[in-house]
């Protein structure tokens, strides 16, 4: 098992530098740079363009030079120095920017995957054991529904219907004088305030989908014959469905689990602008868009760092909890 | 044969259905038959003729959409000394007093030992379950009751195949673990559905050997499914052959063997390959003609009547015919033996 895991440890390197060098590729190959952009911008509301600022900057972000020099250096600061280079629109060091969002992201996806598998897996059982009853159809009815919804828009429904019905101030995930003071308990509180919106909105649709996945991977194993052998020892039907079927079905949630540690970064981007979220959705999609490379960049290359490793972090807890697929040496 | 000893289980006029949305099948229509305390019977039959979901019933774990209709299953269980008779049709079947008699006093070994086997579960844990749920033992002393019970059916170094999965053993250990975990209990009747038929036949054989020493050392009660004639031989003591739901023929073995008188029966037995046929009257193997009637459209009168050989019209296609007993213990139901009785 170690053996497999440090093989494929070692297979990710390869690819990580691959994945990294096409990323900062295709970052480039917009015509222009961030520096160009910016000073349209600044010539379009008509201020005066600084030719001699813009070239210091362009020579501070080595914009002026091949692209494998720009690579390098941006590669062996983040490998030597943990120096993920500058954002250009928002100057500060990358590194300081995504790890302030990184906090907020990773409870809000935690606390969204938990609220969704809580909901899901009890009713997707449910709907399995009881299936083509009334409460399977109605469940069954509420889950297209909720697949069917895209999140955004359910996050304005939420946001109209909470400042109509409730006066609440909705957006993101604080109130206004709480944004900009250091953590406290009354910030926190402030915050459980706000975040019952966006986890309802995020849960909802991966709940839905996890209902029928549920349902589906259940039925699919309630017929085969260790449930019988199961039935036939005397076990209470409640206890062998848990206990035999549903700890098989659930293999597939483990091999997806790892997917989720690349919504980290680029998840919920739409729910996020909607509801005004500072995660790191809405920050890479503005990166993207404003030729921040250096930013935009970092995004991508975390994006596929995560994303190798929940890949492998599915296969090593999908071997755990399944011992067909366990690898010998 | 020693036909003196106490009756274990009378299945009465069993009848249970599956209503499908295409129609009502009628798996078993009517079976009769008795278990005595310790015999092996053997239930032969083609796919379909519900030799299992006989064997389920008598469970009561007959899988939706069917349901036991009518009949009785009588248990006669023996508690401390006094006798109790329990109709198991009339029992919830997720009662308290049904779980506690299935898989302790009424176990059942399966068909696949690799699919009867949960994938994700360690076999100790599977035959551990059964003890502690029945016996209330704690974890350690069920799982030495688990290692001995694997000794017991022949394991392979029972202390490590505990900690083993379904898909790390053979077909045959597969098999003995299912079987131990049947036997953990010490059932008085052990319902074994074509326990050999996803195996080899070397492996076969320990099988069924390993079926008979734990019979004579354990003494339970044996009902032992199968379509393999040669296995009835070898294993049981009395057959019940069954035909589209209902028992068309019931003896001793030998009875069965030599002296079988359904025609159904007969044309089973036509149907079994022999060694040594001399070469020069070889012929093909006799089968049985035509197919098994559509379940959703039985025929009238006889069931087996349109492959029947030596079908009476007027008689067969229009009048069911009654189980008659013509010797002591051999029971047929066909209008031919009707006046032997």
């Amino acid at each position: 098992m170690l053996g497999y895991i440090l093989r494929r440890i070692g297979m990710m390197i390869p690819t990580l530098i691959v994945i990294s060098m096409i990323s900062f590729i295709i970052i480039q190959l917009p015509p222009g740079d961030y520096l160009t952009s910016y000073a349209a911008t600044l010539r379009a509301t008509g201020d005066a363009v600084d030719e001699a600022e813009l070239a210091s900057l362009r020579e501070r972000y080595g914009l002026g030079e091949p692209i494998y020099v720009q690579y390098y250096k941006w590669m062996s600061g983040i490998l030597l120095r943990g120096d993920w280079g500058q954002s250009m629109e928002w100057r500060k060091p990358v590194k300081e920017l995504i790890w302030e969002r990184m906090a907020l992201t990773v409870f809000l996806s935690l606390i969204s995957i938990l609220v969704s598998w809580f909901v899901a897996i009890p009713v997707g059982v449910f709907s399995a054991t009881h299936q083509y009853s009334i409460p399977d159809y109605l469940f069954s009815a509420l889950s297209f529904i909720g697949a069917g919804t895209p999140g955004f828009m359910l996050a304005m429904v939420v946001m109209w219907v909470a400042m109509r019905q409730f006066g609440l101030n909705v957006g993101g995930l604080f109130s206004e004088e709480y944004i900009l003071e250091p953590w406290s308990w009354a910030k926190v509180v402030d915050m459980l305030k706000h975040l019952w919106i966006p986890v309802v909105v995020i849960a909802f649709e991966s709940t839905a989908g996890s209902i029928r996945t549920t349902r589906a991977n259940v039925l699919d194993e309630l017929n085969k014959p260790y449930v019988e052998t199961a039935r036939a020892k005397g076990l209470r039907e409640r206890n062998l469905v848990w206990k035999y079927p549903v700890r098989v079905a659930m293999n597939p949630f483990f091999s997806t689990v790892g997917w989720t540690l690349a919504g980290l970064i680029s998840g919920q981007t739409l729910i996020a602008v909607v509801l005004s979220l500072q995660t790191n959705g809405p920050m890479m999609l503005r990166a993207l868009r404003s030729q921040d490379m250096y930013l935009a960049g970092s995004f991508l290359f975390l994006l596929s760092v995560l994303t190798v490793i929940g890949t492998l972090v599915s296969d090593v807890l999908l071997a755990w909890v399944d011992p067909r697929i366990r690898m010998e040496g | 044969m020693n036909d003196n000893r106490e009756l274990l289980v009378e299945v009465k006029d069993l009848k249970t259905y599956f209503f499908l949305d295409e129609g009502t099948v009628k798996a078993v229509d009517g079976a009769d038959f008795n278990i005595r305390r310790g015999e092996t019977l053997g239930v032969v039959g083609e796919s379909g003729c519900g030799k299992s979901v006989t064997a389920r019933s008598i469970l009561n774990i007959v899988p939706k959409p069917g349901k036991t209709v009518a009949g009785e299953i009588l248990y006669h269980r023996k508690i401390k000394g006094a006798e109790q008779t329990l109709d198991l049709t009339q029992m919830a079947p997720q009662g308290d007093e049904m779980r506690g008699i299935r898989g302790a006093e009424i176990a059942m070994v399966f068909q696949e030992p690799m699919t009867s086997l949960s994938p994700v579960h360690t076999i100790g844990n599977q035959i551990g379950e059964a003890i502690r749920l029945h016996q209330g033992l704690d974890p350690d002393t069920a799982r030495d009751l688990a290692i001995k019970t694997l000794s017991l059916v022949g394991m392979p170094l029972p202390e490590r195949t505990i900690d083993q999965y379904a898909h790390q053993l053979s077909g045959g250990m597969r098999q003995r673990a299912m079987i131990a975990m049947a036997l953990s209990c010490h059932p008085s009747l052990l319902i074994a559905d074509e326990p050999t038929t996803a195996l080899d036949v070397t492996t076969e054989a320990q099988i069924l050997t390993l079926m008979r020493r734990l019979q004579d050392e354990l003494g339970m009660a044996i009902m032992y499914i199968t379509h393999n004639l040669g296995v009835v031989a070898q294993m049981t003591e009395r057959v019940v052959v069954m035909y589209m739901g209902k028992v068309v023929e019931q003896a001793d073995v030998d009875t069965i063997f030599y002296d079988a008188q359904h025609p159904y029966t007969r044309a089973l037995l036509q149907s079994i390959p022999r060694l040594g046929q001399k070469t020069h009257d070889r012929h093909r193997l006799a089968s049985i003609k035509g197919m098994v009637p559509d379940p959703y459209a039985l025929p009238k009168g006889c069931a087996f009547h349109p492959r029947c050989g030596a079908v009476k019209p007027g008689l067969c296609d229009q009048v069911e015919p009654t189980m008659v007993e013509i010797a002591p213990g051999h029971k047929v139901r066909c209008h031919l033996c009707a006046n032997r009785a």
